[in-house]
């Protein structure tokens, strides 16, 4: 997974609280393998009329090119399906802002390149007053840039140095082996909390 | 000589008093980086058919599952409930083998399709002993917070998490602030540990414990029975919680004893000896602590498409002027989704059809309390009743449950996740309202258009009786 400072790209304002996981990406698709590619899925029953066809009105389907979607509170609330990530990063997606966020949502983010970026509601109405033209996302200020607004934005320190080094954990937690070794040697001395069969 | 000589020593060496999540956390974690990330040690990894993704990333690497001991697969997410011999839906077929084969191929011990002891994960996992006091338990769902009714450290992580832990067996994680809520006095006749989880959330929101690790206490937690208190943990994730945890006690140690995969003789004596530590100091300061009144909360039912969307039986739905600014857009989507309209009574809702089950709802106790309402009487309304384990479904059959359901009119089906989730074929049609025993009312949770109304199983059996969401505590014995 590249790491990444700075993203510029159009923003698209989605102005709906509680978007959880299942409407991010509905049940129904998650057994398809990732290389089939997830973005198609992003909100599908939520984008789409009642006779299945595309809403015009909907903001993302509006503005096709956008890679920073600007949202409500609460947003990916829910079912911990990391497959709803796959489906922003697979529309284009790099960066959420949003009031708060899933707990689970947000990790599965950062563990996808995403920034899952916290911003007030006062910080939101400053940066939807000017839609057009483009963002730009700092990760190292954590602010945005507008044409005509600069807002801060919170994240957690660990999650910003993961983002920007691109790192895999899974690397990371191999050098600390020795240190995995010797806790597993000690709860090997805890028999109760190894499965007995 | 002083008339009460307290041993010095203990001033000096006296601890800050800890919460029960300071203490799980202390005993899991391995290494703590500088910018405040744990290294924390997974006792059990728990994995099903949607595990598919962190198997593939596994494969990429290369990888091995570094504790197979310690892993366990259970399939529930896809599981047809009916006709499993012969599982038409090849993508539902497809799902499932690739869970056995997975399974298979790192060595892993799976409670697959055919196996007495399928069943829903989070059900499956205390059922079988693998879930005790003082574990730090992960799975792919975000319901894994169930396990913390036994004073676990248990939460639900994404794909890329459980393939760090099937590498590693460890995950980073940061340690969360704590809340407590605490339920004064007692439940109620009527009301559940479901009506203390949708009670709580409504009052503080879906969001309202974000972030945090909950404690729940008080009077009403500890007369909670295991299924109950699994119930309250459960449903931590739809306030926002990715942690639930309650601390052990009695009936802690008798639900887990004698289980298959739990400790035994010497070891028994030493888990018990640790487990009785694991409770919140007194004066161990939470970052946030909420008080609730258990003799107030009413069995209640979510109206709108949030699980804080949610009203006592005996109230009006709520007038969107009445709503905090913030939440009336959210209000006025749910309404128009839903097909109801503010200021009109919840009660008297008419119903298509009920499901009972899950991991919230779906275990022993819970279809006792549907089928204690149910009993010689016919349900106006369709529906399934799916147990949350085989062996749940044998001893219910046992029992003769499964007769009062059957002559009631429900079908009688076997277990997995089910109409819950909806992606094994059980699914609520566009527009149908169902009463449901589950966890989520989000648009389309139960299918494309389904309109869900969260409750408890004994609500769902008299809104089955009704064809209408209904108080059931007016209902009586038959």
């Amino acid at each position: 997974m590249p790491g990444w400072t700075r993203h510029t790209g159009q923003a698209v304002h989605l102005p709906l609280e509680n978007v959880d996981t299942d409407q991010l990406i509905p049940a129904r698709f998650m057994s398809r393998p990732r290389s089939d590619g997830y973005g198609d899925y992003l909100l599908y029953d939520v984008r789409r009329n009642d006779d299945g066809v595309l809403s015009p009105d909907f903001p993302i389907n509006q503005n096709a090119g956008a890679s920073i979607l600007i949202a409500g509170g609460n947003f990916g609330s829910g079912s911990s399906r990391e497959a709803a990530v796959y489906a922003l990063v697979d529309a284009g997606f790099q960066v959420v802002i949003a009031p708060s966020f899933g707990d689970i949502f947000s990790s599965n983010a950062v563990n996808n390149g995403v920034c899952p970026a916290r911003m007030s509601r006062e910080g939101i109405a400053r940066l939807t007053d000017a839609m057009a033209g483009t963002f730009v996302v700092d990760l190292e200020k954590r602010t945005i840039n507008s044409d005509i607004a600069t807002v801060s934005f919170e994240l957690d320190d660990s999650w910003a140095t993961k983002l920007i080094n691109g790192w895999d954990d899974i690397d990371l937690t191999l050098q600390h082996a020795d240190q995995i070794a010797q806790y597993r040697a000690q709860r090997s001395k805890q028999n109760w909390a190894w499965p007995q069969n | 000589m002083l008339p009460f000589p307290a041993p010095p020593f203990m001033c000096i060496f006296m601890e800050k008093p800890s919460t029960l999540l300071d203490k799980l956390w202390a005993d899991h974690e391995i290494f703590r980086r500088d910018d405040g990330t744990s290294l924390m040690w997974v006792d059990r990894h728990l994995v099903h058919e949607g595990s598919h993704h962190a198997f593939a990333k596994l494969a990429a690497r290369g990888a091995d599952v570094a504790e197979p001991a310690l892993t366990f697969g259970v399939a529930d997410h896809y599981v047809p409930t009916r006709g499993r011999a012969d599982i038409k839906d090849p993508d539902i077929a497809r799902m499932i083998a690739t869970l056995e084969k997975n399974a298979q191929a790192h060595g892993l011990t799976l409670f697959g399709l055919r196996d007495p002891r399928q069943g829903i994960v989070h059900v499956v996992g205390p059922e079988q002993g693998l879930t005790l006091p003082g574990l730090m338990i992960n799975c792919g769902d975000s319901h894994t917070s169930t396990h913390g009714a036994f004073g676990a450290l248990a939460f639900g992580i994404g794909a890329t998490e459980v393939a760090h832990v099937l590498a590693t067996q460890t995950l980073w994680q940061r340690k969360p602030p704590a809340m407590r809520i605490t339920f004064e006095g007692d439940l109620g006749f009527g009301v559940t540990a479901k009506d203390m989880a949708l009670g709580w959330i409504a009052e503080l929101g879906a969001d309202g414990a974000r972030g945090h690790a909950v404690e729940y206490a008080g009077a009403a937690v500890d007369a909670l029975d295991m299924a109950g208190r699994m119930t309250l943990c459960n449903l931590s994730i739809e306030g926002g919680a990715r942690f639930g945890m309650i601390a052990p006690d009695a009936k802690t140690y008798q639900y887990v004893k004698g289980r298959a995969f739990a400790p035994k003789g010497d070891d028994w004596d030493a888990a018990v000896a640790y487990w009785a530590t694991l409770r919140t100091d007194a004066n161990a300061p939470f970052a946030s602590e909420v008080r609730i009144n258990a003799s107030a909360i009413a069995p209640t039912v979510t109206w709108g498409t949030s699980p804080e969307q949610a009203v006592p039986i005996d109230a009006d739905l709520p007038d969107i002027a009445a709503l905090p600014k913030d939440k009336r857009a959210a209000a006025e989507a749910a309404y128009d989704y839903m097909g109801l309209r503010p200021g009109a009574p919840v009660a008297g809702t008419p119903v298509d059809q009920v499901f009972i089950g899950s991991c919230t709802n779906g275990r022993l106790e819970d279809l006792r309390a549907a089928a204690a309402i149910l009993k010689g009487r016919k349900a106006r309304v369709p529906g399934l009743v799916s147990p949350g384990s085989a062996l749940i479904k044998a001893q219910a059959e046992a029992e003769g449950l499964d007769a009062i359901f059957i002559l009631a009119g429900l079908e009688w089906v076997a277990s997995g996740c089910s109409m819950c989730v909806g992606m094994n074929g059980d699914l609520v049609e566009p527009g149908k309202r169902c009463a449901s025993s589950t966890n989520r009312n989000f648009r389309g949770r139960q299918g494309l258009g389904s309109r869900t109304h969260l409750m408890s199983p004994a609500m769902v059996a008299a809104a089955a009786v009704k064809g209408e969401i209904t108080d059931v505590r007016t209902m009586g014995e038959t």
